[in-house]
C-alpha cells in the first residue's frame, strides 16, 4: 500500500516556510491535526519531547521523524509529510539540517506497524527521497509515492 | 543473539531502527531477535541483551550496562548498521 494512504487530505506540505525547528515541528503537527490524527496539544508534546530528550528525532541525514508518546491527544494513528523550502538547524550533530519532516502520531506500541513498515521503505530509498524532495507540489510528492506503492 | 533498538518513546524512531536491523541482519545471514525500546525500558532490556542500538543522543542516557552500545547515525541505512554490527561482533 503506497505511504500516500497513510497520509489523508491535510497531511501534506510542499515547500514550507520555517524559521527554526520548533517552527518545522509545528507544520508537522498542525498537519497531523488537520488530517484528522491528533489534537493541537499533542504539536506541543511533540516539541517538548525534543526539548527534553534532544534532537534524536533527525534519524538520517536532512529528515526528522517529530513524534511523542500515545497521549490523548492523539486520536488515531497517523503521519503527516513536510518538506522545507529551506532547511532548518534541530541541533543534531550529524543529521543537520533538516528538510523533511515527518510527523507520527500512534495509540500505542503495536497498532501502526503497517504505516512504519511503508515509511521505513520509503526513507530507506535514497532515490525515492531524493524525488519526494524535489516534488513542488503536494501532487507530484503523491505521484512519486503512488508510483513505487506496491 | 539479542539486540534491543532505543529511542525516546518507543513508537518511532526504534521500531525504524529495528525494521532496519532485521534487514541488516537478513543480509549478513545472521540470526537476532531485535525488539523497539523506549529510554525508560531500556536498561531493564539491556541486562538481556548482547547489543543495544541507539542515536548519539540517547546512548549517553543508557549510561553502563552490560550489553554493547552502538552509535547509528543513519537509522535509515541499513548498511551502516550492518557495517556496525559486523564490527561489534568481531
Amino acid at each position: 500500500m503506497s505511504l500516500s494512504t497513510w497520509l489523508p487530505e491535510g497531511a501534506v506540505r510542499i515547500r514550507a516556510e520555517a524559521s527554526d525547528w520548533r517552527g518545522a515541528v509545528r507544520l508537522s503537527g498542525e498537519a497531523l491535526t488537520e488530517a484528522g490524527a491528533a489534537e493541537p496539544a499533542y504539536t506541543d508534546e511533540m516539541i517538548r519531547t525534543i526539548e527534553e530528550l534532544g534532537p534524536y528525532i533527525v534519524i538520517a541525514p536532512g529528515f526528522a521523524l517529530a513524534h511523542s508518546r500515545p497521549s490523548p491527544a492523539v486520536r488515531r494513528a497517523g503521519l503527516s509529510w513536510i518538506t522545507l523550502r529551506e532547511a532548518v538547524p534541530f541541533g543534531s550533530a550529524k543529521n543537520d539540517p533538516v528538510d523533511v519532516v515527518v510527523g507520527l502520531a500512534a495509540l500505542d506500541h503495536e497498532g501502526h506497524l503497517e504505516m512504519m513498515s511503508e515509511l521505513a521503505r520509503v526513507i530507506s530509498d535514497p532515490e525515492l527521497l531524493a524525488a519526494l524532495r524535489a516534488a513542488g507540489s503536494e501532487d507530484e510528492a503523491r505521484g512519486v509515492l503512488d508510483a513505487v506503492g506496491s | 543473539m539479542k539486540i534491543v533498538t532505543v529511542c525516546g518513546m518507543g513508537i518511532g524512531t526504534s521500531v525504524l531502527l529495528k525494521m532496519n536491523t532485521e534487514k541488516a541482519l537478513r543480509a549478513l545471514d545472521l540470526d537476532g531477535e531485535v525488539e523497539a525500546a523506549d529510554i525508560g525500558v531500556a536498561r531493564g532490556m539491556a541486562r538481556s541483551a548482547q547489543i543495544v542500538l541507539t542515536s548519539a543522543e540517547l546512548a549517553e542516557e543508557i549510561g553502563d550496562v552490560s550489553a554493547q552500545v552502538i552509535v547509528i547515525d543513519n537509522f535509515t541505512d541499513s548498511e551502516e548498521i550492518g557495517r556496525k554490527l559486523s564490527e561489534a561482533l568481531g
